[in-house]
């Protein structure tokens, strides 16, 4: 039976990815789901991680951005926005 | 000169205008005005002049937010953000004139007033705001008891026909099911966690009059298991003329039972003999056509339920697809457990095998139904075979020879 993650250690783990692939890759959340049980393996589950996307954006450390579908990015200036 | 000579055409026609309408609130919104002008300018130069998409949204939600930007902000300040709210309808679409009048104030407060009752999928379209009135105009309809929908990479507001409410056809309660569904998937209505969108439609009988078979991911059409009920006295009253025909409204006044209802049966399975109409129930595909005919001679069987279809969508990277049948018949009674457990089964294996923008029909067509089937855990039925088998050749999994060892037969002769 693997150890189990703190749902900290796992929000932060996932904040880490989002923020690795910023301006290159945009992440969806089965996209992150599936980082995470790579990387933790029995330890997490789809339950778990969805719960820690939850979280974060909640937080707002996150956002979720919709181009063309929809992804978990950090917050960035909206380029469309900047007159306001 | 007229600034918009090319909308003033469209109000020139016999029907009501949106230009009209939108004339109208510009007096009093001042990015109604620049709507009119930006639209104008698009008939002139034959080219789109909006953008979508991007991060804007409200607290803790991923869906219900479409961010639209004008690319013309310098002439069209107005539309600098004019962005789309979506918000989840109530079941079948009533509402008091209390809750209209509510939801008018509301958008009339924080947006511009124009509104669209109601989208393709189902919602109240609140169309144009500002970033800023976001949150507060979604704040206030919460207060009021109404909640923002889907849209992006979610489960999308699901929509019902009005169901028992009006209609004596209605094999379930559309409007429980629909309402029950819209809770159980709250996380995946606001949460963008799907290869794209996924859609849930409630037919209360094969009508179909929210067009679920060809518009939702998972369709759910009222169907019944048992004998369509006759009766024979007013089929004789239809062949005589004394009823009219699809309660007067069909094209003719006066049924002929023979070359109206009996020869446009799909599967030719009744007769009528000049005096009693017969119906070889294990062979309709209960298409309602006789008893759209004949709503006081014929109704549906009493032991109901419905169809479950999955994978209908217009054309995104597959052509369009009309749904398929994944289960003939389940009972739908309150608190609906085996749709929910299906859904959430069927959105699993999707989530997991979907690519960017694959609607689950398009993997189905990609993966296969024997592997959906194996998936999410149902036994392959008669109802969903699309066509004969073309080839003879047939892929054994290892579990089948286990199987087969231990007794399975196949072939049932």
């Amino acid at each position: 039976m693997a150890e189990s993650v703190s749902k900290e250690e796992l929000v932060e783990s996932i904040y880490q990815e989002v923020a690795k692939a910023q301006g290159k890759k945009q992440l969806k959340a089965g996209d992150l789901t599936k980082l995470m049980i790579k990387k933790y393996g029995d330890a997490v589950s789809k339950n778990d991680v969805k719960y820690a996307i939850k979280d974060l954006i909640d937080s707002g450390r996150c956002v979720y951005t919709y181009f063309g579908g929809s992804f978990v990015e950090l917050p960035h200036e909206e380029g469309a926005a900047k007159h306001i | 000169m007229s600034d918009t000579p090319m909308l003033d055409q469209l109000e020139t026609g016999p029907w009501p205008s949106f230009v009209k309408d939108l004339k109208r609130t510009a007096a009093k919104k001042p990015q109604v005005k620049d709507l009119l002008g930006q639209l104008e300018r698009s008939y002139e130069e034959k080219i789109t002049h909006w953008k979508h998409g991007g991060i804007v949204g409200v607290l803790g939600y991923g869906s219900g937010i479409i961010g639209r930007y004008s690319d013309l902000p310098d002439d069209f300040p107005g539309l600098e953000h004019f962005h789309t709210m979506r918000i989840n309808q109530p079941s079948g679409w009533f509402y008091t004139t209390a809750a209209l009048r509510m939801l008018c104030d509301i958008w009339d407060q924080y947006g511009s007033g124009v509104m669209n009752m109601h989208g393709s999928t189902g919602d109240i379209i609140f169309l144009g705001t500002t970033t800023d009135n976001l949150e507060p105009c979604f704040q206030a309809l919460a207060q009021k008891g109404f909640d923002i929908g889907g849209s992006g990479s979610a489960m999308r507001s699901p929509s019902c026909c009005c169901g028992p409410s009006r209609c004596e056809w209605s094999c379930y309660d559309t409007m429980e099911a629909c309402y029950d569904i819209t809770q159980e998937f709250q996380f995946e209505l606001h949460r963008p966690g799907f290869p794209y969108k996924f859609k849930f439609k409630f037919s209360g009988c094969p009508n179909d009059c929210v067009a679920a078979v060809a518009r939702a991911d998972c369709s759910v059409i009222g169907v019944w298991k048992d004998d369509i009920r006759i009766d024979a006295a007013a089929v004789k009253a239809y062949a005589g003329g004394e009823l009219k025909p699809k309660g007067g409204g069909a094209h003719v006044d006066k049924l002929d039972i023979q070359k109206d209802v009996v020869d446009l049966c799909p599967t030719q399975c009744m007769s009528w003999d000049g005096n009693a109409l017969k119906i070889n129930n294990r062979e309709c595909n209960h298409c309602m056509h006789c008893i759209n005919l004949m709503p006081q001679a014929l109704r549906p069987g009493t032991e109901k339920g419905a169809t479950i279809l999955l994978g209908s969508h217009a054309p995104i990277l597959e052509g369009a697809q009309m749904s398929w049948v994944i289960v003939p018949f389940m009972e739908m009674e309150k608190p609906f457990d085996g749709l929910k457990e299906l859904g959430a089964n069927i959105m699993e294996w999707w989530t997991e095998n979907g690519k960017n923008r694959e609607r689950v029909g398009e993997l189905i067509l990609r993966l296969g139904m024997r592997e959906f089937c194996l998936a999410v855990g149902l036994d392959p039925v008669p109802q969903s075979i699309k066509t004969p088998r073309c080839n003879p050749f047939f892929f054994w999994h290892p579990e089948d020879f286990e199987a087969e060892a231990e007794g399975k037969t196949y072939i049932k002769l």
